[in-house]
Protein backbone atom coordinates (compact mmCIF):
# COMPACT_ATOMS: atom_id res chain seq x y z
CA UNK A 1 0.00 0.00 0.00
CA UNK A 2 0.92 3.57 -0.46
CA UNK A 3 2.18 6.12 2.68
CA UNK A 4 2.90 9.64 3.16
CA UNK A 5 6.32 10.51 4.23
CA UNK A 6 4.32 13.02 6.68
CA UNK A 7 0.35 12.52 6.65
CA UNK A 8 0.13 15.13 8.69
CA UNK A 9 1.24 18.09 6.36
CA UNK A 10 -1.40 17.46 3.51
CA UNK A 11 -4.79 16.37 2.58
CA UNK A 12 -3.33 13.19 0.95
CA UNK A 13 -4.85 10.95 -0.15
CA UNK A 14 -7.66 12.89 -0.98
CA UNK A 15 -8.02 13.63 -5.05
CA UNK A 16 -6.63 16.66 -5.79
CA UNK A 17 -4.16 17.01 -2.89
CA UNK A 18 -3.29 20.19 -1.02
CA UNK A 19 -0.43 21.12 1.94
CA UNK A 20 -2.18 21.95 5.21
CA UNK A 21 -0.69 25.09 6.70
CA UNK A 22 -2.31 27.40 9.10
CA UNK A 23 -3.42 31.64 9.11
CA UNK A 24 -3.25 33.80 12.11
CA UNK A 25 -6.35 35.31 13.23
CA UNK A 26 -5.16 38.47 14.52
CA UNK A 27 -2.81 39.33 11.59
CA UNK A 28 -3.60 37.08 8.68
CA UNK A 29 0.05 36.07 8.40
CA UNK A 30 0.12 32.26 6.96
CA UNK A 31 2.51 29.47 7.64
CA UNK A 32 3.82 26.16 6.59
CA UNK A 33 3.12 23.75 8.11
CA UNK A 34 1.06 24.43 10.72
CA UNK A 35 2.02 26.11 13.88
CA UNK A 36 0.34 27.25 17.33
CA UNK A 37 1.93 30.88 17.40
CA UNK A 38 2.24 33.49 14.56
CA UNK A 39 5.45 34.24 13.33
CA UNK A 40 4.76 37.58 12.79
CA UNK A 41 2.75 38.89 15.68
CA UNK A 42 3.12 35.62 17.65
CA UNK A 43 -0.47 35.98 18.96
CA UNK A 44 -1.90 32.36 19.52
CA UNK A 45 -4.71 32.34 17.01
CA UNK A 46 -3.48 30.22 14.50
CA UNK A 47 -6.52 28.50 12.21
CA UNK A 48 -5.84 25.61 9.55
CA UNK A 49 -6.00 26.63 5.75
CA UNK A 50 -5.43 24.67 3.12
CA UNK A 51 -3.30 26.07 0.54
CA UNK A 52 -3.96 26.66 -2.92
CA UNK A 53 -2.31 23.52 -5.34
CA UNK A 54 -0.86 25.81 -7.99
CA UNK A 55 1.91 28.50 -7.82
CA UNK A 56 4.87 29.80 -9.32
CA UNK A 57 8.46 29.08 -8.65
CA UNK A 58 10.57 32.14 -7.30
CA UNK A 59 13.68 30.52 -6.46
CA UNK A 60 15.25 27.18 -6.92
CA UNK A 61 18.81 24.87 -7.62
CA UNK A 62 19.45 21.32 -7.64
CA UNK A 63 20.12 18.79 -5.23
CA UNK A 64 23.38 16.87 -6.71
CA UNK A 65 24.52 14.60 -4.18
CA UNK A 66 22.76 12.40 -1.16
CA UNK A 67 21.63 14.25 1.97
CA UNK A 68 22.40 12.92 5.22
CA UNK A 69 21.25 11.35 7.78
CA UNK A 70 18.18 11.42 8.56
CA UNK A 71 17.10 11.63 4.92
CA UNK A 72 14.80 9.01 3.95
CA UNK A 73 15.31 8.82 0.20
CA UNK A 74 17.45 6.54 -2.02
CA UNK A 75 20.84 7.15 -1.36
CA UNK A 76 24.26 5.82 -2.47
CA UNK A 77 24.06 4.09 -6.14
CA UNK A 78 20.29 4.78 -6.15
CA UNK A 79 20.50 8.40 -5.56
CA UNK A 80 19.33 11.20 -8.54
CA UNK A 81 19.65 14.60 -7.99
CA UNK A 82 16.37 16.39 -7.70
CA UNK A 83 15.33 19.64 -8.02
CA UNK A 84 14.21 22.26 -4.83
CA UNK A 85 12.69 25.16 -5.19
CA UNK A 86 10.47 27.99 -3.46
CA UNK A 87 6.78 28.05 -5.04
CA UNK A 88 4.70 30.80 -4.42
CA UNK A 89 0.97 29.40 -4.07
CA UNK A 90 -1.33 31.89 -5.28
CA UNK A 91 -0.80 35.08 -3.45
CA UNK A 92 -0.47 32.97 0.19
CA UNK A 93 2.50 31.87 0.82
CA UNK A 94 5.95 30.33 -0.53
CA UNK A 95 6.62 26.89 0.19
CA UNK A 96 9.79 25.41 0.29
CA UNK A 97 9.47 21.86 -1.64
CA UNK A 98 10.91 19.43 -4.08
CA UNK A 99 10.84 19.81 -7.73
CA UNK A 100 9.53 16.79 -9.93
CA UNK A 101 11.90 18.34 -12.68
CA UNK A 102 16.32 18.34 -11.93
CA UNK A 103 18.11 19.60 -15.29
CA UNK A 104 18.74 23.18 -14.43
CA UNK A 105 17.81 23.20 -18.31
CA UNK A 106 14.58 22.95 -18.10
CA UNK A 107 13.62 24.99 -14.68
CA UNK A 108 12.97 28.42 -15.15
CA UNK A 109 12.25 31.35 -12.73
CA UNK A 110 8.50 32.40 -12.85
CA UNK A 111 7.34 29.30 -14.27
CA UNK A 112 3.97 27.57 -13.29
CA UNK A 113 3.85 24.80 -11.31
CA UNK A 114 1.14 22.63 -9.49
CA UNK A 115 1.50 20.63 -6.22
CA UNK A 116 1.74 16.18 -6.73
CA UNK A 117 2.50 13.21 -4.89
CA UNK A 118 5.29 11.36 -5.64
CA UNK A 119 6.74 8.29 -5.15
CA UNK A 120 9.95 8.76 -2.67
CA UNK A 121 10.84 5.35 -1.49
CA UNK A 122 9.68 1.81 -0.20
CA UNK A 123 9.42 1.58 3.95
CA UNK A 124 10.70 -1.54 5.73
CA UNK A 125 7.28 -3.48 5.36
CA UNK A 126 7.46 -2.36 1.74
CA UNK A 127 4.93 0.11 1.57
CA UNK A 128 5.38 2.98 -1.32
CA UNK A 129 6.19 6.23 0.46
CA UNK A 130 5.02 9.35 -1.13
CA UNK A 131 6.02 12.62 -0.82
CA UNK A 132 5.02 16.22 -1.61
CA UNK A 133 6.75 17.87 -4.71
CA UNK A 134 5.68 20.54 -7.38
CA UNK A 135 5.45 19.81 -10.92
CA UNK A 136 6.23 22.13 -13.69
CA UNK A 137 2.96 22.91 -15.88
CA UNK B 1 31.35 52.20 29.15
CA UNK B 2 35.04 51.04 28.57
CA UNK B 3 36.55 50.69 24.98
CA UNK B 4 37.68 47.42 23.88
CA UNK B 5 41.50 46.62 22.10
CA UNK B 6 42.91 43.52 20.87
CA UNK B 7 46.21 42.88 22.49
CA UNK B 8 47.05 39.27 21.48
CA UNK B 9 45.94 36.75 18.72
CA UNK B 10 46.48 33.47 18.30
CA UNK B 11 45.80 30.73 15.73
CA UNK B 12 46.02 26.81 15.43
CA UNK B 13 45.96 25.88 11.59
CA UNK B 14 42.53 25.46 10.07
CA UNK B 15 42.78 21.66 8.20
CA UNK B 16 42.86 18.41 9.00
CA UNK B 17 44.94 17.00 11.90
CA UNK B 18 45.84 14.13 14.07
CA UNK B 19 45.05 16.41 17.08
CA UNK B 20 41.93 17.03 19.57
CA UNK B 21 39.90 20.13 19.44
CA UNK B 22 41.60 20.54 22.46
CA UNK B 23 44.67 20.37 21.67
CA UNK B 24 44.50 23.03 19.42
CA UNK B 25 42.44 25.13 21.44
CA UNK B 26 45.38 24.91 23.87
CA UNK B 27 48.20 25.63 21.21
CA UNK B 28 45.70 28.63 20.31
CA UNK B 29 45.33 30.22 23.42
CA UNK B 30 49.44 29.86 23.66
CA UNK B 31 50.15 31.78 20.25
CA UNK B 32 47.44 34.78 21.63
CA UNK B 33 49.47 34.77 25.21
CA UNK B 34 53.22 35.31 23.47
CA UNK B 35 51.76 37.44 20.95
CA UNK B 36 50.45 39.61 23.96
CA UNK B 37 53.31 39.51 26.10
CA UNK B 38 51.27 38.14 29.05
CA UNK B 39 50.53 34.37 30.88
CA UNK B 40 47.33 32.58 31.58
CA UNK B 41 47.63 33.32 35.35
CA UNK B 42 46.93 37.10 33.82
CA UNK B 43 43.38 36.30 32.08
CA UNK B 44 40.37 36.94 34.02
CA UNK B 45 37.90 35.63 32.33
CA UNK B 46 37.24 33.42 29.12
CA UNK B 47 34.46 33.03 26.67
CA UNK B 48 34.59 29.18 24.62
CA UNK B 49 32.75 28.32 21.53
CA UNK B 50 32.91 25.28 19.75
CA UNK B 51 30.04 23.11 17.66
CA UNK B 52 31.58 19.61 18.03
CA UNK B 53 33.05 19.99 21.66
CA UNK B 54 30.68 20.38 24.35
CA UNK B 55 32.37 22.22 26.69
CA UNK B 56 35.28 24.21 25.73
CA UNK B 57 35.81 25.41 28.47
CA UNK B 58 37.78 22.11 29.98
CA UNK B 59 40.74 23.57 27.38
CA UNK B 60 41.28 25.24 30.80
CA UNK B 61 42.43 21.76 31.93
CA UNK B 62 45.71 22.14 29.50
CA UNK B 63 46.74 25.44 29.95
CA UNK B 64 45.97 25.99 33.63
CA UNK B 65 43.30 25.72 36.33
CA UNK B 66 43.09 29.45 37.55
CA UNK B 67 39.21 29.38 38.75
CA UNK B 68 38.50 31.84 36.01
CA UNK B 69 34.68 32.88 34.95
CA UNK B 70 34.77 30.98 31.71
CA UNK B 71 31.52 30.60 29.91
CA UNK B 72 30.63 28.30 26.46
CA UNK B 73 28.86 30.00 23.71
CA UNK B 74 27.18 28.05 20.26
CA UNK B 75 25.64 30.35 18.02
CA UNK B 76 26.08 27.94 14.60
CA UNK B 77 27.89 29.59 12.41
CA UNK B 78 28.03 33.13 14.41
CA UNK B 79 29.54 30.82 17.76
CA UNK B 80 32.95 32.65 17.31
CA UNK B 81 30.94 36.26 16.72
CA UNK B 82 29.45 35.52 20.06
CA UNK B 83 32.17 34.75 21.85
CA UNK B 84 34.00 37.52 20.36
CA UNK B 85 30.83 39.71 21.05
CA UNK B 86 30.67 38.31 25.00
CA UNK B 87 34.47 38.92 25.96
CA UNK B 88 34.37 42.47 24.35
CA UNK B 89 31.03 43.33 26.12
CA UNK B 90 32.05 42.26 29.48
CA UNK B 91 34.98 44.14 29.05
CA UNK B 92 33.26 47.41 27.82
CA UNK B 93 30.88 47.04 30.75
CA UNK B 94 33.61 47.31 33.32
CA UNK B 95 33.36 43.37 35.03
CA UNK B 96 36.79 42.57 33.93
CA UNK B 97 39.85 44.16 32.37
CA UNK B 98 41.15 41.08 30.42
CA UNK B 99 39.66 38.56 28.72
CA UNK B 100 39.97 35.83 26.16
CA UNK B 101 37.67 34.40 23.36
CA UNK B 102 38.53 31.08 22.14
CA UNK B 103 36.90 28.75 19.44
CA UNK B 104 37.65 25.47 18.57
CA UNK B 105 36.30 22.77 16.14
CA UNK B 106 37.07 18.93 14.58
CA UNK B 107 33.87 18.72 12.20
CA UNK B 108 33.66 14.71 10.25
CA UNK B 109 34.04 15.37 6.86
CA UNK B 110 31.35 16.06 4.61
CA UNK B 111 28.17 18.45 4.31
CA UNK B 112 26.76 19.55 8.08
CA UNK B 113 23.95 17.10 9.19
CA UNK B 114 21.38 17.06 12.30
CA UNK B 115 18.71 16.37 13.73
CA UNK B 116 15.66 18.81 12.78
CA UNK B 117 14.22 18.80 16.01
CA UNK B 118 16.99 20.61 16.90
CA UNK B 119 16.67 23.63 14.81
CA UNK B 120 12.38 23.99 15.39
CA UNK B 121 12.33 21.74 12.42
CA UNK B 122 10.10 18.93 11.50
CA UNK B 123 11.70 15.56 10.85
CA UNK B 124 9.97 15.53 7.34
CA UNK B 125 12.03 17.86 6.33
CA UNK B 126 15.17 16.25 6.39
CA UNK B 127 13.56 13.07 5.51
CA UNK B 128 12.70 14.52 2.31
CA UNK B 129 15.67 16.17 1.73
CA UNK B 130 15.46 19.73 2.05
CA UNK B 131 17.47 19.76 5.77
CA UNK B 132 21.26 20.74 3.41
CA UNK B 133 22.56 24.35 4.04
CA UNK B 134 24.31 23.46 0.83
CA UNK B 135 20.95 23.65 -1.41
CA UNK B 136 20.11 27.40 0.50
CA UNK B 137 23.05 28.47 -1.01
CA UNK B 138 22.27 27.04 -3.92
CA UNK B 139 18.71 28.69 -3.92
CA UNK B 140 20.07 32.10 -2.18
CA UNK B 141 22.88 32.25 -4.97
CA UNK B 142 21.00 31.27 -8.28
CA UNK B 143 17.74 33.70 -7.39
CA UNK B 144 20.79 36.57 -7.21
CA UNK B 145 22.91 36.00 -9.81
CA UNK B 146 19.62 36.28 -12.07
CA UNK B 147 18.12 39.07 -10.75
CA UNK B 148 21.40 40.93 -10.69
CA UNK B 149 22.66 40.07 -13.73
CA UNK B 150 25.83 38.24 -12.03
CA UNK B 151 27.85 35.33 -14.14
CA UNK B 152 28.37 32.34 -13.29
CA UNK B 153 31.52 32.99 -13.85
CA UNK B 154 32.25 35.98 -11.74
CA UNK B 155 31.30 32.77 -8.99
CA UNK B 156 34.11 31.24 -9.81
CA UNK B 157 36.31 34.49 -10.07
CA UNK B 158 35.85 34.57 -6.17
CA UNK B 159 36.62 30.98 -5.69
CA UNK B 160 39.69 31.36 -7.75
CA UNK B 161 40.40 34.91 -5.46
CA UNK B 162 40.28 33.19 -2.29
CA UNK B 163 42.20 29.94 -3.03
CA UNK B 164 45.19 31.91 -4.48
CA UNK B 165 44.74 33.91 -1.00
CA UNK B 166 45.00 30.44 0.35
CA UNK B 167 48.08 29.49 -1.06
CA UNK B 168 49.55 33.02 0.35
CA UNK B 169 48.17 31.58 4.06
CA UNK B 170 50.32 29.03 5.73
CA UNK B 171 47.31 29.06 7.80
CA UNK B 172 45.13 27.67 5.30
CA UNK B 173 43.71 24.41 4.58
CA UNK B 174 43.74 25.09 0.40
CA UNK B 175 46.97 26.00 -0.50
CA UNK B 176 47.12 25.58 -3.62
CA UNK B 177 45.79 27.78 -6.59
CA UNK B 178 42.66 26.46 -9.25
CA UNK B 179 41.69 28.06 -12.07
CA UNK B 180 38.26 29.32 -13.01
CA UNK B 181 37.87 27.04 -15.62
CA UNK B 182 38.64 23.87 -13.10
CA UNK B 183 36.24 25.38 -10.41
CA UNK B 184 33.62 26.03 -13.23
CA UNK B 185 34.09 22.69 -14.09
CA UNK B 186 33.84 20.49 -11.07
CA UNK B 187 30.79 18.84 -9.93
CA UNK B 188 27.63 20.99 -9.73
CA UNK B 189 26.90 20.21 -6.01
CA UNK B 190 23.53 22.73 -5.60
CA UNK B 191 22.92 24.50 -9.11
CA UNK B 192 24.66 27.05 -9.80
CA UNK B 193 27.10 26.48 -7.12
CA UNK B 194 30.02 23.79 -8.02
CA UNK B 195 32.03 22.02 -5.69
CA UNK B 196 35.03 24.25 -5.87
CA UNK B 197 32.63 27.16 -5.18
CA UNK B 198 32.04 25.62 -1.19
CA UNK B 199 34.04 25.38 1.80
CA UNK B 200 34.50 22.52 3.53
CA UNK B 201 33.69 21.78 7.43
CA UNK B 202 37.12 21.05 9.22
CA UNK B 203 39.24 21.62 11.87
CA UNK B 204 41.32 24.44 13.81
CA UNK B 205 41.21 27.01 16.56
CA UNK B 206 41.41 30.60 17.26
CA UNK B 207 41.89 32.82 20.58
CA UNK B 208 41.91 36.38 20.94
CA UNK B 209 42.64 38.49 24.18
CA UNK B 210 40.85 41.80 24.67
CA UNK B 211 41.72 44.21 27.53
CA UNK B 212 40.29 47.60 28.76
CA UNK B 213 41.51 50.35 25.78
CA UNK B 214 43.00 52.43 28.97
CA UNK B 215 45.67 49.37 29.18
CA UNK B 216 46.08 48.02 25.88
CA UNK B 217 49.27 50.04 25.47
CA UNK B 218 51.17 48.15 28.68
CA UNK B 219 50.47 44.91 26.15
CA UNK B 220 51.04 46.10 22.78
CA UNK B 221 52.54 48.69 20.86
CA UNK B 222 49.68 48.38 18.58
CA UNK B 223 46.76 47.81 19.98
CA UNK B 224 43.56 47.03 17.43
CA UNK B 225 40.28 48.49 18.59
CA UNK B 226 37.08 46.61 18.86
CA UNK B 227 34.66 49.09 18.00
CA UNK B 228 31.81 46.88 17.32
CA UNK B 229 30.02 43.45 17.30
CA UNK B 230 26.86 42.68 16.45
CA UNK B 231 24.52 40.06 15.91
CA UNK B 232 20.72 39.82 14.52
CA UNK B 233 18.41 36.80 13.66
CA UNK B 234 16.32 36.70 10.56
CA UNK B 235 12.96 38.71 10.79
CA UNK B 236 9.64 37.60 9.52
CA UNK B 237 9.32 38.10 5.69
CA UNK B 238 13.42 36.79 5.31
CA UNK B 239 13.92 33.63 3.12
CA UNK B 240 16.77 31.61 5.55
CA UNK B 241 18.78 28.62 5.74
CA UNK B 242 16.48 25.89 6.70
CA UNK B 243 12.82 27.59 5.96
CA UNK B 244 9.67 25.10 5.05
CA UNK B 245 7.77 28.35 4.05
CA UNK B 246 7.99 31.96 3.93
CA UNK B 247 5.79 35.14 3.36
CA UNK B 248 5.26 37.20 0.11
CA UNK B 249 6.31 40.20 1.71
CA UNK B 250 9.94 40.20 2.01
CA UNK B 251 12.58 41.30 4.49
CA UNK B 252 16.21 41.54 4.09
CA UNK B 253 18.84 39.39 5.53
CA UNK B 254 20.02 39.64 8.94
CA UNK B 255 23.47 40.68 7.68
CA UNK B 256 21.91 44.01 6.64
CA UNK B 257 20.61 44.85 9.90
CA UNK B 258 23.85 43.38 11.79
CA UNK B 259 26.11 45.00 9.80
CA UNK B 260 24.16 48.59 9.83
CA UNK B 261 24.16 48.58 13.59
CA UNK B 262 27.72 47.93 13.77
CA UNK B 263 28.47 50.45 11.63
CA UNK B 264 26.42 52.67 13.03
CA UNK B 265 27.99 51.44 16.72
CA UNK B 266 31.19 51.77 15.37
CA UNK B 267 31.26 55.58 13.91
CA UNK B 268 32.43 54.30 10.35
CA UNK B 269 31.17 53.75 6.72
CA UNK B 270 31.19 51.19 4.82
CA UNK B 271 33.42 53.15 2.52
CA UNK B 272 36.40 54.01 5.68
CA UNK B 273 36.70 49.98 5.69
CA UNK B 274 40.36 49.11 3.95
CA UNK B 275 39.70 45.44 4.84
CA UNK B 276 37.00 42.99 4.54
CA UNK B 277 36.35 39.17 5.99
CA UNK B 278 33.09 37.63 4.72
CA UNK B 279 31.22 34.45 5.15
CA UNK B 280 32.27 32.80 1.88
CA UNK B 281 30.45 29.24 2.73
CA UNK B 282 30.14 29.30 -1.25
CA UNK B 283 31.31 31.73 -3.25
CA UNK B 284 27.83 33.46 -3.83
CA UNK B 285 27.66 33.66 -0.68
CA UNK B 286 30.46 36.48 -0.76
CA UNK B 287 29.16 38.11 -4.08
CA UNK B 288 25.99 38.81 -2.14
CA UNK B 289 27.54 39.35 1.46
CA UNK B 290 29.34 42.30 -0.17
CA UNK B 291 26.23 44.27 -1.00
CA UNK B 292 24.30 43.25 2.29
CA UNK B 293 26.88 44.41 4.35
CA UNK B 294 27.04 47.66 2.11
CA UNK B 295 29.77 47.48 0.42
CA UNK B 296 28.62 47.68 -2.92
CA UNK B 297 24.81 47.83 -4.76
CA UNK B 298 23.31 44.22 -5.95
CA UNK B 299 24.53 43.90 -9.42
CA UNK B 300 27.66 46.14 -9.11
CA UNK B 301 29.93 42.55 -8.06
CA UNK B 302 30.23 41.54 -11.52
CA UNK B 303 32.51 44.56 -12.87
CA UNK B 304 33.66 44.65 -9.57
CA UNK B 305 35.18 41.12 -9.49
CA UNK B 306 35.94 41.75 -13.22
CA UNK B 307 38.20 44.97 -12.22
CA UNK B 308 39.85 42.71 -9.51
CA UNK B 309 38.59 45.37 -6.87
CA UNK B 310 38.47 42.70 -4.03
CA UNK B 311 41.58 41.10 -4.87
CA UNK B 312 44.52 42.04 -1.91
CA UNK B 313 45.86 45.27 -4.00
CA UNK B 314 42.45 46.24 -5.26
CA UNK B 315 39.94 48.95 -3.50
CA UNK B 316 38.29 46.48 -1.39
CA UNK B 317 40.23 43.58 -0.78
CA UNK B 318 37.92 40.74 0.78
CA UNK B 319 39.30 37.27 2.59
CA UNK B 320 42.75 38.51 1.93
CA UNK B 321 43.48 35.00 3.90
CA UNK B 322 41.46 33.14 1.35
CA UNK B 323 38.10 33.10 3.82
CA UNK B 324 36.19 30.08 3.99
CA UNK B 325 36.44 28.67 0.78
CA UNK B 326 40.37 28.32 1.37
CA UNK B 327 40.17 27.70 4.89
CA UNK B 328 37.16 25.67 5.79
CA UNK B 329 35.09 25.98 8.66
CA UNK B 330 35.72 24.79 12.16
CA UNK B 331 32.28 26.61 13.40
CA UNK B 332 33.91 27.76 16.71
CA UNK B 333 36.72 29.06 15.52
CA UNK B 334 35.41 30.53 11.91
CA UNK B 335 35.05 34.35 13.20
CA UNK B 336 38.16 34.30 15.61
CA UNK B 337 39.89 33.81 12.23
CA UNK B 338 38.23 36.27 10.30
CA UNK B 339 39.70 38.82 13.79
CA UNK B 340 42.81 37.38 13.73
CA UNK B 341 43.43 38.19 10.06
CA UNK B 342 42.00 41.62 10.56
CA UNK B 343 44.53 42.28 13.24
CA UNK B 344 47.25 40.73 11.15
CA UNK B 345 46.15 43.31 8.57
CA UNK B 346 45.79 46.61 10.51
CA UNK B 347 49.13 46.17 12.52
CA UNK B 348 51.17 45.16 8.82
CA UNK B 349 52.00 41.73 10.20
CA UNK B 350 50.30 39.52 6.91
CA UNK B 351 53.21 39.10 5.14
CA UNK B 352 52.55 38.38 1.21
CA UNK B 353 48.52 38.74 1.63
CA UNK B 354 49.41 42.07 3.21
CA UNK B 355 46.80 44.84 1.99
CA UNK B 356 49.19 47.68 1.02
CA UNK B 357 48.10 51.60 2.22
CA UNK B 358 48.89 50.97 5.70
CA UNK B 359 44.95 49.67 6.38
CA UNK B 360 43.34 51.64 9.25
CA UNK B 361 39.53 49.98 9.32
CA UNK B 362 39.17 46.48 9.47
CA UNK B 363 35.22 44.57 8.47
CA UNK B 364 34.22 40.89 9.84
CA UNK B 365 30.95 39.09 9.04
CA UNK B 366 29.73 35.98 9.41
CA UNK B 367 25.90 34.03 8.80
CA UNK B 368 24.72 30.72 9.17
CA UNK B 369 21.77 28.34 10.24
CA UNK B 370 18.92 29.78 10.73
CA UNK B 371 19.15 32.66 9.99
CA UNK B 372 21.81 34.43 12.22
CA UNK B 373 24.66 36.80 11.27
CA UNK B 374 27.52 38.66 12.76
CA UNK B 375 29.47 42.19 12.01
CA UNK B 376 32.32 42.92 13.59
CA UNK B 377 34.27 45.75 13.54
CA UNK B 378 38.25 47.10 14.12
CA UNK B 379 40.17 49.84 13.84
CA UNK B 380 43.28 51.11 14.68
Amino acid sequence: MQKALAPEISTWPAENPQLIGSRCGACGATAFPRQNHCPRCSAGDMSELLLPRQGTLIAWTTQGFPPGAPYAGPAGKDFVPFGVGLVQLDDVIRVEGRLTENDPEKIQFGMDVELTMVPFTTDDEGNEVVTFAFRPL
Amino acid sequence: MNDVAIIGVGLHPFGRFDKTAMQMGAEAIQTALDDAGIEWKDIQFGVGGSYEVSNPDAVTRLVGLTGIPFTDVFNACATAASATQVCADTIRLGKYDIGIAVGLDKHPRGAFTDDPAKLALPQWYAQNGQFVTTKFFGIKANRYIHEHGISQATLAKVAAKNFRNGALNPNAFRRKPISEEEILNSAVLNYPLTQYMFCAPDEGAGAVIMCRADIAHRFSSKPVYLRAAEIRTRRYGAYEVHATSAPLDEDVSPTVYASKAAFEQAGVAPEDVDVIQLQDTDAGAEVIHMAEAGFCADGDQEKLLADGATEIGGPMPVNTDGGLIANGEPIGASGLRQVHELVRQLRGEAGERQVPGEPQVGFAQVYGAPGTAAATILTL
